[in-house]
């Protein structure tokens, strides 16, 4: 792999730019992998680099049904942050946060990490307790957060309206060293790392069955024919019970569809993410001036990637109290996702009953700001073949044993 | 808009007027049932993608709860019934064959 530098760009300037080589390669699938990761998304991409990076186990397929990165990978509000209230959200999101910071230079690609603050806002009495009370886990957990008032609010955000009719701004939970990131790089970049490991990345290739002796999985059908695996590593998302069937176990999931949209470019308005969990919305802007709004999640069950149009519209209203200037906007996108919530919201890492297949699934509404923790614990769990210090409480045991990583309570909607 | 019509008032009601209950037909264990059959009850869940039987609730309308067969991959809905009843009525059932050959019928 030929690095990007200042160098490359003014040597491919000198030469029209017919020097670049391609990203990743497309190879063939052969016939056998020491482990097969499916689902070529943020999640499955990294779980692969940091198999490749951390213990050396580089003969890795990642195979995809569609293509690389879009999923949720390219379909979700590209936020960041670790401001978590329970010990095992925080360590894993506080990874991925601080991998994020560094991801660039890392794999030698620029994912844009923008570490410009997310607020969430508090907008009832209640949340500002539980605000409260967040902040002080976060101290606890190393995490650097505050609980700051409505005038630090408009100073950090000046668009944002604190008299709101129905929903004041009374303060919020700060996260200074919260973000966001170019999502669709996040992939690509992992992709590129792991192809320059020489892992096999293997797109519009579905997974119709999972061959199986005693207990153990052999290898996976596909729609590119049989590829035998030693470890399989399921990384779905909302895709996770459809390809459990398959296998012939059933996991504590649901899928269904988040929605978010942009509006039209404007001018540089706010440097910020805000999110208000009471109203079910949140904002920011991205580098090329839309307003990129997320909103709610349908009630019910649903594998359409696209979602209810009155989800928008209780999104936008309650925006446009908060941020009246947004009113007059068009908007110019609107689109879905499949997400897979748990339970208790937190996601699910390790073991099945089939002793060599692992599974990482259950990031629901909130998967993105995970990638880099995610990958990093899950590899681990694949390469010693049990989970370490990180994915350890997110066994799927804990629904049995009834040990919740409760973060329905603590993270809202917008989790 | 997904529109379902309500067997218990004939109200053909959008989704604002209605909650959604998740899967239907599970089979309920309490109290002295072993952790296993507990843990699938309250969170193992089919998930399906395709044919899916779920509760509603009228919630904004008559307020009383009910049953519906829809498509999860493509929001048809193939019918409704009252909720009195532990399995879809086998004439649902034959309707949602006709339409989807592959579908391998209700099972718990």
């Amino acid at each position: 792999m030929r690095r990007y530098s200042a160098f490359a760009i003014a040597r491919e300037a000198a030469r029209y730019h017919t020097g670049w080589e391609r990203a990743w390669a497309s190879p063939e699938p052969k016939s056998e992998y020491d482990v097969i990761i499916v689902g070529a998304g943020g999640h499955g991409l990294a779980t692969a680099y940091y198999l490749g990076k951390n213990f050396g186990i580089t003969n890795v397929a990642i195979i995809e049904k569609g293509w690389l990165g879009g999923g949720n990978t390219g379909r979700n509000t590209t936020i960041i942050r670790s401001n978590y209230l329970q010990d095992p959200s925080a360590a894993i999101y506080e990874k991925a946060r601080s991998l994020y910071e560094t991801m660039s230079q890392d794999l030698n690609y620029n994912v844009m990490f923008s570490p410009r603050g997310v607020m969430m806002l508090a907008q009832t009495e209640h949340e500002i307790r539980g605000y409260q009370r967040t902040a002080h886990a976060n101290a606890l957990q190393g995490v650097a957060t505050e609980f700051i008032g409505p005038e630090k609010v408009k100073e950090l955000c000046p668009i944002i309206e604190l008299k709101g009719p129905r929903f004041p701004v009374l303060g919020a939970l700060w996260q200074p060293r919260a973000g966001t990131a170019r999502h669709d790089a996040v992939a690509w970049g992992y992709a590129r790392a792991c192809s320059d490991m020489g892992m096999h990345i293997i797109q519009k290739c579905e997974v119709t069955g999972v061959h199986q002796d005693n207990g153990k999985v052999t290898g996976v059908e596909t729609t590119k024919g049989r590829i035998g695996c030693k470890k399989l590593g399921m990384v779905v998302a909302g895709n996770a019970s459809a390809l459990t069937d398959m296998a012939g176990f059933r996991i504590p999931l649901e899928s269904v569809a988040l929605q978010a949209l942009v509006s039209e470019p404007i001018k540089p308005c706010m440097d910020v993410v805000v999110m208000a969990n009471t109203v079910h919305g949140y904002l920011s802007q991205s580098d090329k001036g839309e307003m990129v709004i997320g909103g709610g999640t349908d009630g019910f069950n649903n594998y359409t990637q696209r979602g209810s149009f009155h989800h928008i519209e209780e999104t936008v209203r309650a925006l446009v109290e908060t941020f009246p200037m947004i009113s007059r906007l068009k908007m110019l996108r609107q689109w879905g996702g499949i997400v897979d919530v748990t339970g208790d919201r937190s996601p699910i890492i390790g073991k099945t009953p089939l002793g060599n297949t692992f599974i990482n699934c259950g990031w629901g509404t909130g998967g993105f700001k995970a990638i880099p923790g995610s990958g990093w614990a899950f590899a681990e769990t694949i390469a010693k073949g049990e989970p370490g210090e990180l994915a350890a409480p997110f066994g799927m045991d804990r629904f049995i044993e009834g040990r919740f990583i409760d973060e329905s309570v603590a993270a809202g909607v917008a989790h | 808009m997904l529109i379902l019509t309500c067997p218990n008032c004939g109200v053909a009601a959008d989704e604002t007027e209605l909650g959604s209950g998740g899967e239907a037909h599970l089979t309920r264990f309490g109290a002295g049932s072993s952790d296993a059959d507990f843990e699938n009850y309250l969170f193992m869940r089919k998930n399906a993608r395709g044919v899916h039987f779920e509760r509603w609730r009228h919630s904004y309308g008559c307020g009383k709860w009910f049953h519906a067969a829809r498509c999860t991959t493509t929001l048809e809905v193939f019918g409704t019934y009252p909720a009195q009843t532990t399995e879809p009525p086998a004439e649902l059932i034959e309707k949602i064959k006709q339409k989807r050959p592959d579908f391998e019928g209700f099972s718990k």
